[in-house]
């Protein structure tokens, strides 16, 4: 009951969420209308984090392998053999999804602290390659030029406004796709295992299947986000793929919630503004930074989104906990 | 009577003084000033802060409204900054970035924006050769214009045969060593042996351990504190004495030497800047320099005071206005100044320096250790003494190019 009670008030606060979204673009300068397409790019990216993180109840240091992968398929395929945008975006899905097929079969074989180390190894090896194939990815100098894409539209995308509504339809598909997963029987099942995987199995379920189908969607969500990264920032660098970068995708859930997917989009936005405007006002922006964090961790661990949860249940006379 | 009076006083202060009319000169400047590239971010925002001191904050007869943005040393941070400083600052031109990569992030978009931009400090070679874009010059030498001519000059002066080479496992490192590499071998010497320490590696006495025993030199190529635990490992091993090092500018820059001691003694860098430079420009400048800071300016301080002495003479080409992009481009492009602290410079037609290049040697002087300049080689382009298309057509510097035949 209670659970349907607050998806009422989140279905209302998504709808005001996207039509601000959809109307914003006419009153904004530009350079903040390219921030929020940066926060709709990165929301993607921990939207889909949040599949194994929030989910299923492991945690990955490694996301950003799954983001370098889409964006260096169209740096690659766009500027060396001129593919336009559905080359590419099939090709960055996909070999996102590839990959993580094989680094699920490594990294699925541990929990916790094991499964954290090794997508950290794996998330390395990515970036490695990315640093020293310079043939394919000429090395730590980069991808640059990467046209924006042209689609049989009566607008250009290298236009900030139409790409901003270009990443908020990859957004909205997103979202709705992961929404739709998470509500599903199979998604259910995943939440099941993070809570007891014990009992799972007992129950029939095949664990390890499940676990790896969830991991293998979060690399797939994760190369989209990376091809909208590639084609909105026009290259792509070994940066993108550092551990600092899965790092701040973990936070982006940790800070907006994990296991709520709306939380870790409003964490991804939350951050890119944080990091973007602060940044302009004082050097020390890192210390504030790292203040929202220590603060949520202490204050909210759930996360904005959980933290709200738990206050709304809180106000309706019911036990606390709700089933999920 | 009243009203002529008014307006002939109202066209007196039009035309009498224009520049005040037109607003000032806003100038955007991109540095590092988080993370592990930090200390030489700061060092570059020195050098523009200290020129728009000497200036009075005044260019032209306008004034300069400056804006230091940190890139946080990602590119895709860069590019947003570039992006800040262009549509929400509305900057008419663009002093930054610090590293390499960052510089190829907003070359096309500073490009499509139609900004001027001049770097300071950002070396790839490839961003005034091969991707040369109209709308970037550089203030600063190349990656491996400094050691092409010491290559020839290691060769055929110092007289040394076989170098063992080191550097960073990055870009800059790759095509430093490269250029040295081609230019010794053009001149006869043998590279028998080259290292890639990861960038940023702690700990250099494997390296050290592995060097080939029949080396006359070991050419370093770090950007910086690496070449720190380089020196004081060698002279730990008890090599130093017994093989030359030979440096790269960075590896020795003055930002470096003060946390140096008497182990970078006798070490030869090329370069095309020392703090001891014995001209009246630069006297003027270190001493000024040394004042404000009380450091030694180095190589990112002076290359962020050249990328402005460029803008002064161009605004002052354009007669301040800086509103006119293809004008003050041109000027631009065509720079020259006689009287910059590292001496004459001039820019190629890909945007890069021609200047002089110094070989210097590290000593202690007046209790502080400093690059003594011990020769000077006149004029040097980032093509050095090959034909410019025949340099244009071999692939850019890498880590496989060119291939180490005596390895």
């Amino acid at each position: 009951m209670r659970e349907t009670l607050f998806q009422g008030y989140q279905g209302v606060v998504l709808g005001v969420v996207g039509l601000l979204l959809f109307v914003a673009p006419p009153f904004l300068s530009s350079f903040l209308l390219t921030l929020l397409t940066q926060s709709l790019i990165y929301a993607i990216l921990a939207m889909s984090l949040d599949i194994i993180l929030g989910y299923t109840g492991l945690a990955s240091l490694g996301h950003a392998a799954y983001l370098g992968l889409g964006a260096y398929s169209v740096g690659i395929l766009s500027t060396k053999y001129g593919a336009g945008f559905w080359v590419a975006l099939a090709a960055g899905v996909l070999l996102a999804v590839v990959v993580a097929a094989i680094f699920g079969l490594v990294a699925l074989r541990a929990t916790g602290v094991y499964f954290l180390m090794i997508t950290l190894a794996l998330g390395m090896v990515v970036w490695g390659l990315g640093h020293r194939w310079v043939s394919m990815t000429q090395g730590d100098n980069g991808i640059s030029a990467i046209p924006r894409p042209k689609l049989p539209l009566p607008w250009s995308f290298a236009e900030s406004i139409p790409f901003y509504y270009l990443a908020l339809a990859g957004f909205l598909l997103a979202f709705f796709i992961l929404r739709v997963i998470v509500r599903s029987p199979f998604g259910q099942t995943l939440v099941g295992i993070r809570e007891s995987e014990s009992r799972m199995r007992t129950l029939g379920y095949h664990v390890w299947l499940h676990k790896y189908i969830g991991f293998l969607i979060a690399g797939g969500i994760g190369g989209f986000a990376g091809v909208l990264w590639a084609y909105y920032n026009g290259f792509v660098s070994p940066a993108d793929l550092q551990l600092a970068t899965s790092v701040e995708i973990l936070l982006m859930v940790a800070l907006g919630g994990r296991g709520t997917l709306f939380g870790p989009a409003l964490g991804a936005s939350i951050i890119v503004l944080l990091k973007n405007l602060v940044s302009v006002y004082t050097h020390r922006w890192l210390l504030i930074l790292g203040a929202v964090y220590i603060g949520t961790i202490v204050y909210a661990p759930e996360g904005i989104v959980g933290a709200l949860r738990q206050w709304t249940q809180r106000a309706s006379p019911a036990p606390l906990r709700a089933e999920t | 009577m009243i009203p002529r009076v008014f307006i002939i006083g109202l066209m007196l202060v039009l035309f009498v003084s224009p520049a005040a009319a037109q607003g000032p000169i806003r100038l955007g400047f991109l540095t590092i000033l988080t993370g592990a590239l930090a200390s030489p971010g700061k060092e570059m925002e020195n050098g523009i802060r200290l020129f728009l001191e000497e200036h009075k904050n005044s260019l032209s007869g306008r004034p300069v409204e400056l804006t230091v943005l940190d890139t946080g040393g990602t590119p895709a941070g860069t590019l947003t900054k570039a992006r800040e400083l262009v549509e929400q600052r509305k900057v008419h031109i663009i002093i930054g970035p610090l590293a390499a990569f960052e510089a190829y992030a907003i070359a096309p978009y500073v490009n499509a924006q139609r900004v001027p931009t001049i770097s300071p400090s950002a070396a790839a070679d490839d961003l005034t050769q091969r991707k040369a874009t109209q709308f970037i010059v550089r203030a600063t030498s190349n990656s491996s214009l400094p050691t092409q001519p010491f290559g020839t000059y290691a060769a055929k002066t110092l007289g040394i045969k076989r170098v063992a080479t080191i550097a960073d496992d990055f870009a800059f490192g790759h095509e430093v060593v490269a250029g040295f590499h081609k230019a010794f071998e053009d001149a006869g010497g043998q590279v028998v042996q080259k290292l890639w320490p990861k960038l940023g590696e702690t700990d250099q006495g494997p390296y050290i351990g592995q060097l080939k025993k029949d080396i006359d030199a070991v050419f370093i190529g770090f950007a910086g504190v690496a070449a720190l635990r380089f020196l004081k490992q060698l002279e730990n091993s008890g090599l130093k004495g017994k093989i030359r090092v030979l440096a790269n500018q960075t590896a020795v820059d003055e930002a470096l030497l003060r946390s140096m001691g008497d182990e970078a003694i006798g070490v030869v860098s090329a370069s095309h800047y020392s703090a001891a430079l014995d001209t009246l420009a630069n006297r003027k400048f270190a001493s000024a320099y040394r004042k404000a800071y009380g450091t030694d300016p180095g190589y990112y301080s002076v290359g962020a005071y050249t990328a402005a002495l460029f803008l002064k003479q161009a605004l002052e080409k354009v007669g301040g206005k800086i509103e006119d992009t293809e004008g003050l481009l041109k000027a631009l492009r065509g720079a020259a100044i006689t009287d910059a602290p590292g001496g004459p410079i001039r820019l190629d037609k890909y945007g890069n320096p021609v200047h002089n290049i110094y070989i210097n040697r590290v000593e202690r002087k007046e209790g502080r250790l400093q690059n003594t300049v011990t020769h000077t080689i006149e004029g040097v382009s980032q093509f050095w003494n090959y034909p410019e298309a025949e340099f244009l057509k071999q692939p850019v510097y890498s880590r496989e190019y060119p291939p180490c035949r005596f390895c």
